[in-house]
């Protein structure tokens, strides 16, 4: 009994962990600012292929270096999704604050191109990439110097736009006919691939008849520290305190001084590294390909609506809180406790399988939500004045 | 706002733009372009004459049509398919073609979307006019064409092994059908490995049917099931599945496994994170083949089952022969298997049944001559039967440290096929065949 019980809280948890490192993210871009990132999926998936591209540069130093790759990962999936963030929010969202439609088609059409960036991304598109945005933006910034640069605007976008596209392509195309598959070579492919957890995280703890498995353990430990981490972050840290201003009242914050645009930055590749981290955990439970993300999309944007905007300890409760029910239904574990009620008896094992759980799961959120429309922690963010 | 583009420089920009980005494109992509059709002489040539006589059906080549996923979901597997087929063609027309003619393949992406693959069948046998088609992969895909090609009399070649409790005029199957993977499979578990059995797949049409098939079965030789679970396809949350394989199976007892894709990396990573190893809890898949062990990575199926028909080990002098020329036109990294080599054997057979029918437009004829045919394939001697399966070889395989499958058993002789499953009792003692008039698609043995 009290093994079964054991059992059963610890996997709750451990489903609870992994549904709350994909939600955090979400619920800081979503809860305090606002803005349905519909692109969260897809920036897992980039941590994922983060930690995969480490861990084979790690595989290559030999021995101590490729058991240690995971802290590496997890610390560049950070950094690189981070940085992704950072350019999707200065080149994407920050036009269309306060515009939650908008956003959502825009966030959609960014996962989509993402997701056929993993696909299709080879060393000729990346110097094709990089090429334009050096000719395009690098004559954008040369003649923003010169005064009469608002007249000649224009005219300098119609022509460089050409010039670097067909210089770019034109390289591409050279490359890939001088160098051949080397070069035109996709890096990952539409095919999966898969990331190698360490060995000291395979195989599990073991508690009498319970097995733990160390990779569970991994995810439960790095959640409660990214919890941790964003806790402090926001309210012991100055820019914590600037964020939580400008998300209860922006334009007061405006005229206290607080500069609301690098808060806005700020804020969404904070969101964006938690879900590098994310995606650098759920590499070690799955493999790694382009529709990563989308697994794992709709099952955050539940832990946060489920937990209420804008409050993080509403999506702690709530993906614990799925997760445990999740696990009960579909382990069907519940059964024995409702042995003497037929009727009962039948419906559990009805949805005790993980596919149908599923689905008695969201017809308890629906129902959840008809209660408590505004989630188990309601609470006024800025999308309520925006 | 002076910044602002107004909507008439907007639309000359974009057309400057527009333009000058075609005319780019058009110059640095019409080299390629033009060696990439070596498969069609005629078509590669610029002579508006020598186009209309191949669209016309004369001339010195035979269309065929390849309908696979080239995008989407099922591209990963079914590219490795056509891989395959377009090897066979290319042999083929090396050794001089078919009744003295190339054959020529007008490839159509289906898109791992179901009603594309139905319309763009339509537009290979009407506007294409290929003698026959190549193609389709899920069953939902198949399902989804059957009808276009009974309504057109035509011919599709199909080569995945499937769930069975199918028999169409119009189609050949060259994978296996249930009797050719699954019950073998489910046989040599029962003699060596136990008689508990928990059964894990995807939730969708094949692995319900195959489970309701092993359950029969299991009902019938004295095994037992202790527990079934489907995850959604694409989901990677195992531990329920765990916790049940646990409390049903304490200790250890065999794992039938008809996952599809993304969802067995993690079912086999969170099996070995959870300590049920090979050695108390052997998994057997039906999926699960070269390109995938590759994929998922070996250090966490080493030990675990497969059946198959035809593994990349086969010890025949053909499949040398075959492995070699593949890794010849495609890299010496690429691996092949069961569905590959299924597509393969098709093209051959299609290839010697117009050359017994010494015609490859007329379709009845060809039909009949298919029938009976045998060809030397890589995994042995195979035979189309009158239900248009063929009979096959059943290998079960255990992955090795090299990614490759240990044939662990294989039959002495190949395999009838039963399409009709005779475990299941909606089924039970329906056949098929197709050389009989009176016997049809699903008569009454």
């Amino acid at each position: 009994m009290i093994a079964g019980l054991l059992d059963g809280i610890f996997n709750g948890i451990s489903i609870g962990a992994v549904l709350l490192i994909a939600a955090l993210g979400l619920a800081i871009v979503f809860g305090l600012m606002g803005v349905i990132n519909l692109a969260h999926g897809e920036l897992m998936m980039l941590g994922a292929y983060t930690t995969f591209v480490v861990q084979n540069g790690f595989k290559m130093l030999g021995k101590p270096w490729s058991e240690t790759y995971i802290i590496f990962a997890l610390i560049l999936a950070f950094l690189v999704t981070a940085a992704v963030g950072l350019v999707l929010e200065r080149g994407v969202i920050r036009y269309l604050y306060g515009r939650p439609l908008e956003t959502l088609l825009a966030t959609w059409g960014v996962s989509l191109i993402l997701q056929q960036f993993a696909r299709s991304v080879s060393w000729v598109l990346v110097i094709g990439i990089a090429i334009f945005c050096f000719l395009f933006f690098g004559a954008l910034w040369v003649l923003s110097r010169r005064p009469d640069f608002e007249r000649i605007r224009n005219w300098v976008i119609a022509i460089m736009l050409p010039i670097s596209l067909g210089v770019a392509s034109a390289t591409g195309a050279f490359l890939g006919q001088t160098y051949k598959l080397a070069v035109t070579k996709p890096w990952f492919g539409a095919q999966n691939v898969d990331v190698t957890a360490p060995n000291w995280l395979r195989g599990g703890l073991r508690l009498g008849t319970l097995q733990m498995p160390y990779t569970r353990l991994f995810i439960i430990g790095l959640t409660i520290v990214c919890v941790a981490g964003i806790y402090v972050f926001l309210q012991r840290s100055p820019w914590g305190l600037r964020i939580r201003s400008v998300m209860q009242n922006r334009s007061m914050s405006a005229c206290l001084g607080i500069p609301t645009a690098k808060v806005d930055a700020i804020t969404f590749a904070l969101g964006s590294g938690l879900a590098g981290i994310a995606g650098c955990a759920i590499s070690l439970l799955g493999s790694v390909g382009p529709n990563t993300g989308q697994n794992y999309i709709v099952d955050t944007f539940m832990v946060v609506v489920v937990g209420g905007v804008g409050k993080l300890v509403g999506s702690i409760v709530a993906a614990m809180g799925i997760g445990t029910i999740n696990y009960l239904i579909s382990s069907k574990v519940l059964v024995p406790m409702v042995a003497p009620i037929k009727p009962l008896v039948d419906l559990f094992e009805f949805f005790g399988t993980t596919s149908m759980a599923k689905v008695m799961v969201f017809a308890l959120i629906i129902a959840f939500l008809q209660v408590r429309p505004g989630g188990i922690f309601p609470q006024k963010g800025r999308s309520v004045d925006a | 706002m002076a910044r602002r583009l107004g909507r008439r420089k907007f639309l000359l920009y974009g057309s400057a733009t527009l333009g000058t980005s075609i005319l780019l494109k058009a110059c640095s992509s019409t080299p390629p372009s033009s060696t990439s059709e070596t498969a069609s002489p005629t078509a590669a040539s610029p002579s508006p004459s020598a186009t209309t006589v191949a669209a016309a059906g004369g001339g010195n080549t035979i269309k065929v049509g390849i309908l696979h996923s080239r995008s989407g979901t099922m591209a990963i597997s079914e590219n490795s398919v056509v891989d395959a087929e377009l090897l066979a063609i290319e042999e083929i027309n090396k050794a001089g073609g078919v009744l003295g003619k190339q054959i020529q393949a007008v490839e159509e992406d289906g898109q791992s979307d179901w009603p594309t693959f139905a319309e763009k069948a339509r537009k290979l046998i009407d506007q294409d006019k290929v003698v026959t088609v190549f193609g389709c992969w899920t069953s939902a895909s198949r399902k989804a064409v059957l009808p276009v090609f009974e309504e057109k009399s035509h011919m599709l070649w199909y080569p995945v092994q499937y769930e069975g409790q199918e028999c169409s005029k119009n189609i050949f199957y060259t994978g296996a059908a249930p009797n050719q993977q699954i019950e073998p499979a489910v046989d040599w578990l029962l003699q060596n490995k136990g008689k508990k059995f928990f059964l894990v797949g995807s939730d969708y049409v094949f692995p319900r049917t195959a489970n309701t098939i092993i359950k029969e079965q299991l009902k019938a030789k004295g095994g037992e099931t202790v527990g079934e679970d489907y995850l959604p396809l694409g989901n990677t949350e195992v531990t329920p599945i765990i916790t049940k394989i646990k409390a049903a199976l304490p200790d250890g007892g065999v794992i039938f496994n008809t996952l599809n894709g993304d969802s067995n990396v993690a079912f086999f990573k969170q099996m070995q994170g959870a300590g049920l190893g090979p050695d108390k809890y052997p998994v057997m898949s039906v999926s699960i083949a070269e390109e995938e062990v590759k994929a998922i990575g070996t250090e966490y199926l080493k030990g675990q089952y497969a059946a198959w028909n035809y593994f990349q080990t086969v010890d025949t002098p053909r499949n040398k022969q075959f492995v070699e020329a593949f890794k010849a036109k495609y890299g010496p990294d690429r691996v092949t298997n069961d569905p590959m080599e299924a597509a393969y054997i098709a093209v051959y057979l299609w290839k010697q049944a117009v050359e017994k029918a010494k015609t490859a437009d007329d379709l009845e004829s060809v039909r009949k001559a298919a029938v009976g045919q045998t060809f030397e394939a890589p995994e042995g001697t195979v035979t189309m039967e009158s239900n248009h399966h063929i009979s096959k070889f059943v290998r079960l395989g255990e992955v090795a440290d090299d990614g490759l499958f240990k044939i662990v058993y294989e039959t002495k002789a190949a395999v009838k096929p039963v399409p009709w499953n005779q475990f299941v009792a909606a089924t039970k003692g329906l056949g098929c065949d197709w050389s009989d008039s009176k016997k049809g698609g699903q008569y009454k043995i």
